[in-house]
């Protein structure tokens, strides 16, 4: 049922091991006595119960026993978990980008993928950014997960120990798309992985706007179809006319090359009234201008 | 039959719907908090009902993504806030505290007036955010910054409900700590107190010295949110972690304000369907402080992924296990209570056997959970979820329904029909254990929670878990039914003992007069529960 493909699997499936047979076997043991005393002593068979009053004895055996089981079950924990937090030198380093709602993956290299394509049997170092809100990338897999937490710095660390592509789900919630905020991690042997490094990122035909807006993650916010996901639709927006909300203050603007940089850069400063402040996040540092009349060139063709 | 008693009953004395909301008769406000508890509680049922519905299949099949979101935030808010916190003590310690340390009623009486109140008035807060405003918080009931800081839901109003909940709690605990301190009847001493009052009793040291933390907490996210100030959001100079921990220093706690009266409840229910004495009355009386003293200091096993300190996460873990070592005293010496007992198998009994056994399975999940290498695979799953409504609704939740029957006599005078409450028992356990260990099996495949959809591989637990919920909806709507069918039945009487039980309470009429009590009650020679000295109760 449980696939696991990393180095830490067997750690972590160990110590669920000794923790849950310790916990079955009390779990059942408790409840057949439980249940037989319930027979034994039911008042039928039992018309007159005895007062005893309690055992030093047995309070000392139950809380001594109880004391040396849960700290067997720590120190498996432990052990499972210790390797997580050592990352080996020379572990390949890929940067996941966390934000609402896609992962996104850079390479040394440079390149931008969707989702992760590591080599088996090399130690992989994950170093964990969200632009917005909190995430966290879990490799079920894996048996892995770390949180994405904005303005900190986290990491994972796995080595693959199978060949296959694995899901990569998001575990903290972070609104009203959480549950769609999946990619996968593929695991190739050596060559294959020196291959795909080798195949130069893809030379597209895309629009290098339309690229960038998948790159970035604005499509899952802004459809280009004309329905309204959470911010306005990139369909026939160009050369509109809008109410904007700044400062609390409306206005009427029609909607041109300067708008769209400045709802890049600040996008809380003219938000188009009936839709909500504080959801985007600037991408003043993430684009170029260069970048931004590219997507606006896109924007432009979208009728 | 026995004589009717002269005495009129704490209902006959006032009539009239404002002799019930200024009453300031501890009784009274028992039932008020009963009455308001119940109906928070089915609401949120309600709601549960239609997360489970849609998550039947994966897709859509009834709400969006965003009002599911919404679904879960309030049933969280409504179960923890409104229902699973106040449960117990606020219902059946209002109404028994008193009674059991023998006296007449709470020191306070007016502040426990003035709690109901706050609590009222907070919980409409709650519910006024489906009328008014941007729409309920999509938050989930822990309002994690920055999302929280961010989105355009009514989260300001969500969380100043639950801020003045928390003086309805705090109070409430303060009142129980003065009571029990300073109102035991001559010759009860602290170790002849009843168990029920000892759970009471350490829970209100929460109550008081933990809610605080959140109340200012969710003050600061207000500010965040109305004034802009940096506090959680990185983006304006905040720290998210910083949240989660103020977050959890209170709502760990808060985990054993629920639990804990429960063990009390469990811990008279035993005796008295055992006819005899509890086994190990001390250590189950100090594990009760223990538990709330360990529980301060192990808030941080819920941020073992957050990017903590290995140092952090060791300690955390550590202490987390610690705790369960009173916790496995209470079970054995609950089992040990049984051993030679004259049982008598009566629905409140079931619902204690119940309550240990899933009691059982929500404490060891959690040391699955607060184990380090099993949490970083199942944090945030929804083996977290199975988790914490085995130890809630298995727990907490059976503990109430168990007190419900158990008290149902004393309370109203009257008895429900107790085959029908034995079936309705059977089908509420089934149903809650379909309902919930899938959930188990869901998380440890690597099912997220707070998911609206999922992978077609979560597909079976989670059809399982929806049919379970709709056992658990049958069994709960014929428990209920059985027991309002009772309170219309006419010119019963129950008498004053009809388990046969022990604590004071047993010792009054059917229901109690106004002061408590028609003659002086007498404490058993050996402690609460020394039934070889049981003092006779003549009707």
């Amino acid at each position: 049922m449980r696939t696991s493909a990393s180095t830490f699997a067997q750690g972590v499936d160990f110590s669920l091991y000794v923790i849950a047979g310790i916990s079955i076997f009390f779990l059942i043991g408790i409840t057949i006595v439980m249940l037989f005393f319930v027979f034994r002593y039911n008042k039928k068979r039992n018309p007159v119960a005895s007062n005893i009053e309690g055992s030093h004895k047995l309070e000392i055996i139950w809380t001594a026993v109880p004391t040396l089981l849960v700290m067997v079950m720590f120190y498996y924990g432990w052990m499972g978990y210790k390797p997580l937090r050592t990352v080996p030198a020379g572990a390949l380093e890929v940067t996941a980008y966390g934000q609402m709602w896609k992962f996104s993956f850079e390479y040394p290299d440079g390149r931008l993928t969707d989702s992760l394509v590591v080599p088996i049997g090399k130690p992989v170092k994950i170093n964990l950014v969200s632009r917005d809100v909190l995430h966290s990338l879990f490799i079920p897999a894996f048996r892995m997960k770390e949180d994405m937490v904005p303005g900190k710095n986290n990491f994972l660390w796995f080595e693959a120990t199978e060949k296959g592509r694995f899901d990569i789900l998001c575990a903290e919630y972070c609104g009203q798309l959480h549950s769609y905020m999946l990619s996968s991690v593929t695991v190739l042997d050596e060559a294959g992985y020196n291959q795909w490094l080798a195949t130069a990122s893809s030379i597209s035909e895309e629009h290098p706007g339309l690229t960038l807006l998948k790159q970035n993650a604005c499509l899952t916010c802004h459809s280009q179809d004309g329905s309204k996901i959470i911010g306005p639709s990139f369909k026939g927006v160009f050369g509109k006319t809008e109410i904007v909300e700044s400062e609390g203050v409306e206005r009427e603007i029609v909607i041109d090359e300067a708008y769209i940089s400045r709802s890049i850069k600040q996008p809380n400063a003219d938000v188009v009234k009936g839709y909500l402040k504080g959801l985007m996040v600037s991408y003043e540092a993430v684009l170029s201008d260069e970048q931004i009349s590219q997507i606006t060139d896109y924007i432009k063709t979208l009728k | 039959m026995t004589a009717v008693s002269t005495h009129l009953n704490f209902f006959q004395t006032k009539k009239g719907i404002f002799s019930w909301i200024f009453s300031v008769d501890h009784k009274r406000i028992a039932l008020l908090y009963f009455y308001s508890l119940i109906t928070f509680f089915l609401v949120g049922v309600t709601l549960g009902l239609l997360m489970r519905y849609e998550l039947l299949n994966p897709g859509k099949d009834l709400v969006e993504a965003k009002t599911y979101n919404q679904i879960f935030t309030m049933h969280g808010v409504i179960m923890i806030f409104l229902f699973i916190i106040p449960s117990i003590p606020a219902v059946f310690g209002n109404f028994f505290l008193p009674i059991m340390l023998g006296t007449d009623d709470v020191s306070f009486p007016r502040l426990n007036l003035l709690s109901w109140w706050i609590y009222v008035i907070g919980a409409l807060m709650a519910l006024s955010t489906l009328l008014f405003g941007d729409g309920p918080a999509d938050t989930g009931w822990t309002f994690y910054a920055p999302y929280s800081v961010k989105t355009g839901t009514n989260v300001t109003m969500s969380v100043l409900a639950a801020f003045v909940i928390g003086f309805s709690s705090i109070l409430t605990g303060l009142n129980f700590i003065v009571t029990i301190h300073r109102l035991r009847t001559p010759g009860m001493t602290f170790l002849k107190m009843p168990l029920f009052a000892w759970s009471l009793y350490a829970t209100s040291w929460i109550q008081l010295l933990a809610t605080p933390i959140i109340g200012i907490t969710l003050l600061m996210i207000v500010a965040e949110r109305v004034l802009g100030v940096g506090l959680f959001d990185p983006s304006i100079g905040g720290d998210p972690i910083l949240y989660q921990h103020l977050f959890w220093i209170y709502s760990h706690p808060a985990v054993y304000i629920m639990a804990l009266p429960a063990f009390g409840v469990i811990s008279e229910m035993l005796p008295t369907f055992s006819q005899r004495t509890i086994f190990g009355y001390k250590a189950i009386a100090f594990s009760s402080l223990a538990i709330a003293f360990v529980g301060y200091f192990i808030w941080g096993h819920h941020m073992f992924t957050s990017g903590m300190s290995g140092t952090a996460r060791f300690v955390f873990s550590m202490l987390t296990f610690l705790v369960a070592i009173p916790t496995a005293i209470k079970v054995f010496n609950w089992v040990a209570t049984l051993y030679k007992g004259s049982i008598n198998v009566q629905p409140p009994l079931l619902y204690t056997l119940a309550f240990i056994f899933q009691f059982m399975i929500g404490g060891f999940t959690g040391l699955v959970l607060g184990a380090l290498a099993t949490d970083i695979h199942l944090h945030d799953t929804y083996f977290v979820v199975g988790h914490f409504h085995y130890v809630m609704f298995g727990g907490t939740g059976f503990a109430f329904f168990g007190a419900l029957h158990y008290w149902y006599p004393k309370i109203w005078g009257k008895m429900y029909n107790i085959k029908v409450a034995n079936v309705a028992f059977v089908i509420f356990f089934i149903g809650f254990n379909m309902l919930y260990f899938p959930m188990l099996i869901a998380g440890l495949m690597g099912m997220p929670r707070r998911y609206y959809d999922y992978l077609p591989e979560f597909h079976l637990p989670n059809m399982i878990s929806t049919y379970g919920s709709w056992v658990l909806a049958v069994g709960l709507i014929l428990m209920l039914s059985n027991l309002v069918a009772g309170l219309l039945k006419k010119n019963q009487n129950v008498g004053r003992n009809p388990w046969n039980g022990i604590t004071l309470e047993w010792q009054t009429l059917s229901p109690p007069p106004l002061e408590n009590f028609d003659r002086m009650p007498e404490i058993p020679l050996n402690g609460p529960y020394d039934f070889e000295h049981k003092p006779e109760i003549k009707d």
